[in-house]
């Protein structure tokens, strides 16, 4: 294991912000610690950095114990969301800040950092302030920055959360790409299931300060441990007392078994995809069809029709619904 | 979001649309009053930008220019055009000589002495005070902050009789100290505390909001990275304020240089020995010695001129 997090518990004055939180992170992998905002997710990344100290629970990196290390000694890159770009340093220095720190000769550095600055396609703008950059570019250059030092782990703190989504989804393709070059294990924060489930090979759900789920993407999106993970993960919609995904509808005009009668209220048409809404016993319901099929029952607003669950799929039964 | 934009920009014209109509019809008695019948309506527009309001409010205005003007010229222009005017009346020699008599130059020499110890003190001190505000939390920080600002409240005078009080040949401390051989009071070391009190808040006022402003992830970046709190402070932090503490050094390094009251009372004004500039200008003038005092007074006013031209260059950019 390259982090293996223990009954990590911390507060901030009295409100408790990580609650026993165990989490182990293979070394290689690339994990995504997913959940709400206000869920402790930049807690943990920043108590397994060193930047905050738990209260108890222990936190090792590569089979040593970090608990009490300050972030200088625990050799982690540190990517934050706002970039933490050095402002009077261009490209190449910030670049370069770890290496000189550790005093390393100045032709290696050299050939470090232009090395660095190709593999995130900043090798022209070596000579440039962060200022001259753009928000995707000053981010692949602190991602370049905490690289260079070879840590033994890589922490990204939303990394992308202050880019606008088209660049967001240029880096997240990259940045897995990235992964697979340099293989450094990773752990990056995100409010985004999108971004966790295209970009992870793990993902750790954590709510109010809790693990409530960790697999592999499909593992949290298919079989989700209680409601609060299913919701977070996708859309759901509430049929018969039970949470199922809405794509995981079957409409049909016949009754089939294990079928129930509802009422179109609403055809929304989404390019490729259809969100019908329905009225099932009196309860609002919504599931998601592709065009063709909502063209050959001819769904319109009124329609009385028989849904139920695709055969196989996830549901979860909600309790005191 | 993108609909609380639009209601902002339909206000926004609303205003600027509303006092264009209003202008108009002020302006339109006022162009009919001085112009030809035949005028376009371009000329009118014209005109109204050029004299916006026109009429009375014009007149209030140059009022308000002659006073301002006066205001300053009386209080301002015309004593230090008066000082320079007596200082060069009779040329530049008598000028020079006055600054180079051995009182003048040791008085130089004690000034410089003493500002350059105070604005040491001062910076190294407003710094860590600064770090201290800015990046920790620790009872009693809201006191400290009220503390460092209370030297702009207290006159210099009561500055200087406080540190007489505790540091003088009669205090319990000042005694001690004086057994040791450090004479505190009438000397050196007690001119720069005084100064240094003075000056205070100067450093510590013009670096915090900066360093606030700053924040504090490009320094825990740099410790990810495997810098320590001092190499941080010294590659990270201080370049990040370098600016603003310029600023502060020089207000704080012209603060020092003019100070009067405090030095008086600590200094003893003892002639050739603990003589500040400030001190000489004045010992110079009770003694009917008005070249001197003029000579030095222009010295004066001119490193005032110089520290002033130094903190525009060097204000922080907002």
């Amino acid at each position: 294991m390259a982090i293996e997090v223990r009954d990590v518990n911390k507060s901030f004055g009295t409100t408790p912000v990580l609650r026993d939180v165990s989490v182990d992170v293979a070394s290689g992998s690339l994990t995504a610690l997913l959940g709400p905002s206000g869920g402790g997710k930049s807690t943990l990344l920043r108590v397994i950095a060193g930047l905050e100290h738990p209260d108890t629970g222990t936190v090792r990196i590569s089979g040593v114990d970090a608990t009490r290390l300050s972030p200088q000694r625990r050799n982690v890159g540190f990517v934050f969301q706002h970039y933490a770009a050095f402002k009077h340093m261009t490209v190449f220095r910030n670049v370069a800040f770890g290496l000189e720190i550790r005093k390393r000769p100045k032709d290696e550095i050299r050939r470090r950092v232009m090395e660095l600055l190709e593999l995130v396609h900043l090798e022209r703008m070596a000579d440039r302030y962060p200022s001259q950059l753009s928000g995707g570019q000053r981010q692949r250059m602190a991602l370049a920055r905490a690289l260079a030092v070879e840590p033994e782990v890589l922490l990204l703190d939303e990394p992308f959360g202050a880019l606008d989504a088209q660049v967001r989804k240029e880096l997240r393709t990259w940045l897995r790409r990235l992964h697979d070059e340099v293989h450094v294990t990773t752990v990056f924060v995100t409010h985004d299931q999108e971004e966790a489930i295209e970009v992870a090979d793990t993902v750790v759900v954590l709510a109010d300060g809790a693990v409530e789920q960790v697999g592999s993407p499909s593992d949290v999106y298919d079989n989700p441990a209680n409601p609060f993970v299913m919701r977070f993960l996708g859309p759901v919609t509430e049929i018969g007392g039970s949470l199922v995904r809405p794509h995981d509808i079957e409409i049909s005009a016949e009754a089939r078994p294990g079928s129930g009668a509802a009422t179109v209220t609403r055809v929304v048409r989404l390019g490729f995809e259809v969100r019908v809404e329905l009225l099932v016993d009196g309860r609002e319901a919504w599931a998601q069809v592709t065009r063709g099929t909502a063209e050959r029952l001819a769904l319109a607003p009124g329609d009385i029709v028989n849904i139920r669950p695709t055969p196989g799929a996830r549901s979860l039964t909600l309790t005191g619904a | 979001m993108a609909e609380s934009g639009t209601v902002h920009e339909n206000t926004t014209d609303a205003n600027t649309t509303d006092p264009n109509t209003t202008d108009e019809n002020t302006a339109d008695p006022n162009t009919a009053g001085e112009s030809t019948a035949g005028e376009s309506a371009g000329a009118t527009a014209r005109n109204r930008t050029v004299r916006p309001g026109g009429g009375p409010r014009g007149v209030s205005r140059y009022v308000l220019r002659v006073i301002a003007i006066g205001y300053l010229f009386f209080l301002l222009v015309l004593p230090v055009a008066l000082i320079v005017w007596r200082t060069f009346g009779d040329g530049l020699v008598p000028f020079v000589e006055a600054l180079t008599s051995p009182s003048a130059l040791h008085a130089f020499q004690v000034t410089l002495v003493v500002a350059l110890w105070a604005v040491a003190l001062n910076t190294v001190f407003g710094v860590g005070a600064a770090l201290l505000l800015v990046r920790h939390d620790f009872p009693g920080k809201r006191l400290l902050g009220a503390f460092i600002d209370l030297p702009v409240a207290v006159s210099p005078v009561v500055v200087g009789l406080a540190l007489i009080l505790l540091y003088g040949r009669f205090s319990p401390v000042g005694g001690l100290l004086e057994s040791w051989g450090l004479q505190i009071i009438f000397s050196t070391p007690g001119m720069v505390l005084a100064t240094v009190f003075v000056a205070l808040p100067l450093v510590v006022r013009s670096v915090v909001p900066v360093l606030e402003e700053l924040g504090d992830e490009q320094e825990q970046a740099a410790h990810t990275l495997g810098a320590s709190r001092f190499q941080t402070f010294l590659r990270i932090t201080l370049p990040g304020i370098r600016s603003a503490l310029a600023y502060g050094v020089v207000l704080c390094l012209a603060r020092s240089l003019g100070e009067y009251g405090a030095v008086a009372v600590v200094s003893g004004r003892l002639v050739d020995q603990t003589q500040t500039l400030t001190l000489f200008v004045e010992e110079r003038f009770q003694n009917f010695d008005q070249p001197a005092a003029f000579a030095a007074s222009t010295a004066l006013a001119l490193l005032a001129v110089v520290t002033l031209l130094l903190t525009r260059l060097l204000r922080p950019k907002d």
